[in-house]
């Protein structure tokens, strides 16, 4: 009896980890055969052999499209944006989150309705589209960073988290004569550091990955991020390997180095990936926490 | 303690108030300028506005646009095509909603901890790529000329032609819910996995003694207390029905799938921005862009007030 159970519980256990080790792998997969392709050689890749591990290994592909026309500017814009981004977002969202959890606010109830409100409605693409164009934001580094300094969803977090810490910490810092600002700073900052982690995570993949506002609201390539250049070359690369095709491969058997649209796109993909798979295992941790303190509010 | 004594602690109080709400201001000025000042584009529904023109200039043309959308048979032609692709989407994709639910169910039952926490990482990475990035991937894997899919079947001769995975319009709604759900399950997982681990001990350990088997505790225990977490992120997606978001089949449209991905948020793109500002596309656009965030709108406050009912709380 009791050895048909085992028998059971091991074949359940080897068939539900098969499975999730089979999804693990789908999720995986790409990314890896991205990589592999990038260092292989391009004729190969290109000519239809199927590769699964480098074959004629370069680097070649990494050090042409850095050099690309606009590419390091795009790295350096998609950097900065998400720095100081995310610094402004991580300052904004939890200094209006602090005032929130004063009882004594004036007009607090109000305030804070008003705010998490715009979580779930927006006036739609063409009238935020008017709307930008008649603030002067158009073609400006500023339309990356000030219309995410408030952030609904963060401000909720940020303020249930701060509501745990005991207030007898504020009190006491209040008599001994700290003002707002102090007590934000050099008291609630340092006790809030999971959940601004937290945030900061979260806010840095958005800036990153965010294409929106590139694509919409930019039309000068010196602004543009390497998740719009990446776009653009993916849209293209389609009809540009046709292309290439039909001119008989002439110019693709010059070199085994050279560039053929899919090589240029799929190296672009792994410099936009790469930072995140980077950071995000140590960063890993932190999700849990944050967001079973999203779910809490629902 | 003196009343003197304790209208004096009020107003200080009140004074501090005061100052604690102008000193949100400039952040209220903010949500203001970007959330609700976009409102005002409305008016550009009940004109025929042309580029270059001032709005005023411009012809009041009420509500002309809303009856087009209404009654004209070419566009009651299109908006029945744009709706049925966003409905059809919408719904597809709370049927994966389940997904998740039943992947952190299985997936606490794998006892091996490094296997567990592996899975768990790699499984949520897709949350954090950009769509432009989901489209590398689709692109490697199902490209007609470079994928990995076509390549590796012909390799072993399975198929003689490449098939075209990601230029064909068939089975979109299917291909595009799939890159939905392959995006979110593992990340979405996460917080049932949370409420999972903050479930009584206890009542596992009494359902044992019981001789209760797996299959048994995962159906009187686990799912029962999974069931709050997963009506409330189902409600969510309700009131988000027809939000499913633009950037997913701007990145995946095509001339060959068009006609099967345009949902409403990409058709307000394509005749709005995309096709130039010319002719009615503008006001007409913002037309069609009005109705969605009104019965969005609408869909949120029913969900709340369904939600309230059942569950004695709302979601917003």
């Amino acid at each position: 009896m009791k050895q048909k159970v085992t028998i059971g519980n091991l074949s359940f256990s080897v068939i539900n980890s098969s499975i999730f080790i089979l999804f693990a792998i789908i999720c995986i997969f790409p990314l890896y055969y991205i990589f592999v392709l990038t260092l292989s050689n391009n004729q190969w890749a290109a000519s239809g052999a199927l590769v699964l591990y480098p074959k004629g290994f370069h680097i070649e592909n990494y050090v042409q499209v850095l050099k690309l026309n606009g590419i390091g500017m795009a790295l350096g814009v998609s950097a900065l944006k998400t720095v100081v981004g995310t610094a402004f977002t991580l300052a904004g969202s939890s200094f209006l989150a602090y005032l929130f959890t004063k009882p004594n606010m004036f007009m607090k109830k109000f305030l804070y309705r008003f705010v998490i409100v715009t979580m779930y409605f927006n006036a739609g693409l063409i009238p935020w589209y008017i709307n930008m164009k008649n603030l002067h934001l158009m073609n400006t580094f500023a339309v990356y960073i000030i219309p995410y300094i408030v952030a609904p969803f963060y401000v909720i977090l940020i303020k249930t988290f701060i509501e745990s810490i005991p207030k007898a910490l504020e009190e006491s810092a209040q008599i001994d004569g700290a003002g707002v600002f102090r007590i934000f700073w050099s008291i609630l900052v340092p006790l809030s550091k999971p959940i601004l982690a937290t945030v900061a995570v979260f806010e840095c993949v958005n800036q990153w990955n965010n294409l929106r506002d590139n694509l919409f609201l930019i039309t000068d390539s010196r602004l543009n991020t390497l998740q719009f250049v990446l776009y653009k070359f993916m849209s293209e690369a389609d009809a540009l390997a046709r292309k290439i095709m039909v001119d008989g491969g002439a110019s693709l058997s010059a070199s085994s180095f050279k560039l053929t649209p899919t090589a240029v796109s799929m190296t672009i993909a792994m410099v936009v990936i790469l930072p995140i798979v980077c950071i995000y295992p140590f960063m890993q941790r932190y999700f849990t926490k944050g967001i079973m303190l999203g779910a809490v509010k629902g | 303690m003196s009343s003197q004594a304790r209208k004096r602690v009020v107003t200080v109080s009140q004074r501090e108030g005061k100052k604690l709400f102008y000193l949100s201001m400039p952040f209220i000025l903010l949500v203001f300028v970007f959330s609700y000042l976009p409102l005002y584009g409305w008016i550009y529904a009940f004109f025929d506005y042309k580029p270059g023109y001032k709005l005023f200039d411009t012809e009041f043309k009420g509500f002309f646009f809303f009856k087009m959308l209404l009654s004209d048979p070419m566009t009651v032609d299109e908006v029945k095509r744009v709706m049925s692709n966003t409905l059809g989407m919408s719904v597809l994709s709370l049927f994966v909603q389940i997904l998740p639910l039943i992947f952190a169910v299985f997936l606490v039952e794998i006892k091996f901890e490094p296997l567990k926490k592996a899975v768990q990482t790699i499984t949520t990475l897709p949350n954090f790529l950009s769509w432009p990035l989901v489209y590398a991937f689709a692109f490697s894997m199902f490209s007609e000329s470079d994928g990995f899919i076509n390549k590796f079947l012909m390799h072993l001769h399975i198929i003689e032609e490449p098939i075209s995975l990601l230029v064909s319009s068939d089975h979109v709604w299917l291909t595009q819910t799939a890159y939905l759900a392959w995006k979110t399950i593992g990340w979405t997982a996460i917080i049932y996995i949370a409420a999972v681990t903050s479930i009584d001990n206890e009542l596992y350990e009494a359902a044992r003694i019981d001789g209760a088997g797996r299959f048994r505790i995962m159906r009187y225990i686990t799912i029962p207390h999974l069931m709050p977490t997963f009506f409330v992120l189902m409600l969510l997606s309700v009131a988000n029905f027809l939000n499913n978001g633009l950037e997913q089949y701007l990145i995946f449209q095509n001339a060959l799938n068009k006609d099967s991905i345009e949902v409403l948020d990409l058709y307000v793109y394509n005749i709005g921005i995309r096709n130039g500002m010319s002719g009615y596309n503008y006001s007409f656009a913002t037309a069609v862009g009005i109705l969605k965030s009104v019965v969005s709108v609408a869909l949120l406050f029913s969900v709340n007030y369904a939600s309230k009912r059942v569950r004695g709380e709302g979601i917003i």
